[in-house]
């Protein structure tokens, strides 16, 4: 489904709407691993490089499967991310839902491009979730962080390609019996 | 499963959703920076997350035994460097007594309260949230072992920060680095007291409102006044390391580099509460002007 995307789009277009179904707790255990990964006791140039994968977990289903992943499962976890990074209780929550409020818009000429050239624009999504943290943040009076701070967003979306690689590996695995 | 198909079920639309999301948060900003509430709805977070927040410090823990396991062939080495660096520390251990007592007579003479002996808890930092807008860290003991806000946390060099909230089994401190938090200190070389603040970079610290003469120099060491009753006197924070005085600006721009730090070592001792500060002796002036002379007498 991925080799042929870019090649017979509006085909998978369809039939990935209908064909593929995830299960629900596949959503949540994905969500829980991402958040784990945000949580991990990384230190100096590995804390500045290390992506959001609770973002890119979020924008990922947001974009492949819209009806299940929306805002409010963006904005949920986001008060978990918050209380997690003893930031601003609401902080992370916006940026999410912002940010899957964009990719919703955005999931249908998405998934029209090749896995390759999605990479710019999920970093551009990734950026607005980023500035409306950075905004959040000066607002509530903190000093500019430095230019390295997006550099999350950049190694968020380097790391797109390989997402749905791992996440389909699983799917393709146990097909669903009900899902035709 | 869903029995109808997607395209016949509305909810409201993406856009009043958004709407709706961004007040709510917005909402629950507003609250947690201006009034400080809501800590039921982040306790009850925090306890969910509680499980993968420790899963994720697994692999330290793991790695920290692993090691262990395998570093027995320096054993031997370190045993010998532990058991010099024993008989040293014994040996000033013994002047440190002798010198406490000698103290504790001469307190006694002078009629001097004793100073406070602080009890320590040992905790560990989990991980250093990454969030550049503040200074903190998450510490692997909470409410379950007494851990209350405003309780200081030291490493071996000196002050890491301050708790400021506490969950049941996990408290964040706020370091001496954030932007927001400031520590009394006193110059070890001629007593002068101020305030030494974060800057919201790591490591680094800032004397504000000093007067461009001030006397300090370059290597300085600040160690806490314990004038505000919640630090304990005497404890190290930060060393002077650059000092610029513009003739325009009447205070001088000092930067200190504090003298603990979260990246150096995991594990930090969590100080008990001092005990209360003596109460403020009543002040009958604003009282009765009438009795300003006996009042002023009163309190020396």
């Amino acid at each position: 489904m991925i080799k042929n995307e870019g090649k017979l789009a509006f085909v998978n277009f369809t039939a990935q709407e209908i064909v593929s179904h995830v299960r629900g707790w596949f959503i949540v255990f994905s969500l829980a691993v991402a958040l784990l990964l945000n949580l991990l006791p990384l230190q100096g140039v590995a804390l500045l490089l290390r992506p959001d994968f609770v973002a890119l977990m979020v924008l990922y289903w947001s974009i492949n499967q819209p009806q299940r992943v929306g805002m409010s499962v963006a904005f949920t976890i986001g008060l978990l991310m918050d209380v997690g990074d003893a930031s601003i209780f609401g902080q992370h929550a916006l940026a999410y839902s912002v940010m899957a409020f964009i990719g919703l818009l955005l999931h249908r000429r998405l998934r029209i491009f090749s896995l390759h050239k999605q990479v710019p624009q999920v970093g551009l999504l990734l950026l607005s979730a980023q500035l409306i943290m950075l905004l959040t943040g000066l607002l509530a009076g903190a000093n500019f962080p430095g230019w390295d701070f997006f550099l999350a967003s950049v190694s968020g979306a380097l790391l797109w390609p390989l997402l749905p690689t791992l996440v389909k590996m699983r799917q393709r695995r146990k097909p669903d019996p009900d899902a035709l | 499963m869903e029995t109808a198909p997607q395209f016949f079920r509305h909810g409201p639309g993406p856009l009043a959703r958004l709407v709706f999301f961004t007040l709510l948060s917005l909402l629950l900003m507003a609250i947690d920076t201006r009034f400080k509430y809501l800590p039921e709805i982040r306790q009850a977070i925090a306890v969910a997350i509680y499980p993968l927040q420790k899963l994720a410090h697994a692999p330290v823990a793991i790695y920290d035994q692993v090691n262990g396991f395998f570093v027995s062939q320096n054993q031997t080495d370190e045993i010998a460097h532990l058991r010099q660096q024993y008989l040293a520390d014994q040996g000033q251990l013994q002047r440190l007594l002798a010198l406490e007592a000698e103290n504790v007579q001469l307190r006694k003479l002078l009629e001097a309260g004793q100073r406070a002996e602080s009890k320590t808890v040992m905790a560990e930092i989990l991980y250093v949230p990454h969030d550049p807008f503040s200074r903190k860290a998450i510490l692997d003991k909470g409410s379950q072992d007494s851990i209350q806000p405003g309780q200081i946390v030291v490493d071996d060099a000196g002050v890491v920060g301050q708790i400021t909230r506490v969950y049941p089994w996990l408290s964040e401190v706020t370091l001496i680095t954030d932007k927001d938090h400031s520590v009394p200190v006193q110059l070890v070389r001629n007593g002068l007291r101020s305030m030494v603040s974060g800057t919201g970079e790591d490591g680094t610290l800032e004397l504000r409102y000093l007067a461009a003469n001030a006397d300090i120099q370059q290597g300085d060491l600040l160690v806490t006044s314990g004038i505000d009753g919640i630090y304990p006197p005497g404890l190290p924070v930060a060393l002077v390391s650059k000092i610029e005085s513009n003739a325009a600006y009447a205070f001088a721009r000092i930067t200190c580099t504090s003298a603990a730090g979260v990246n150096r070592n995991r594990q930090v001792l969590i100080l008990l509460p001092l005990p209360p500060i003596p109460e403020r002796p009543a002040e009958p002036i604003e009282t009765k002007p009438d009795d300003k002379k006996r009042g002023k007498v009163g309190i020396r």
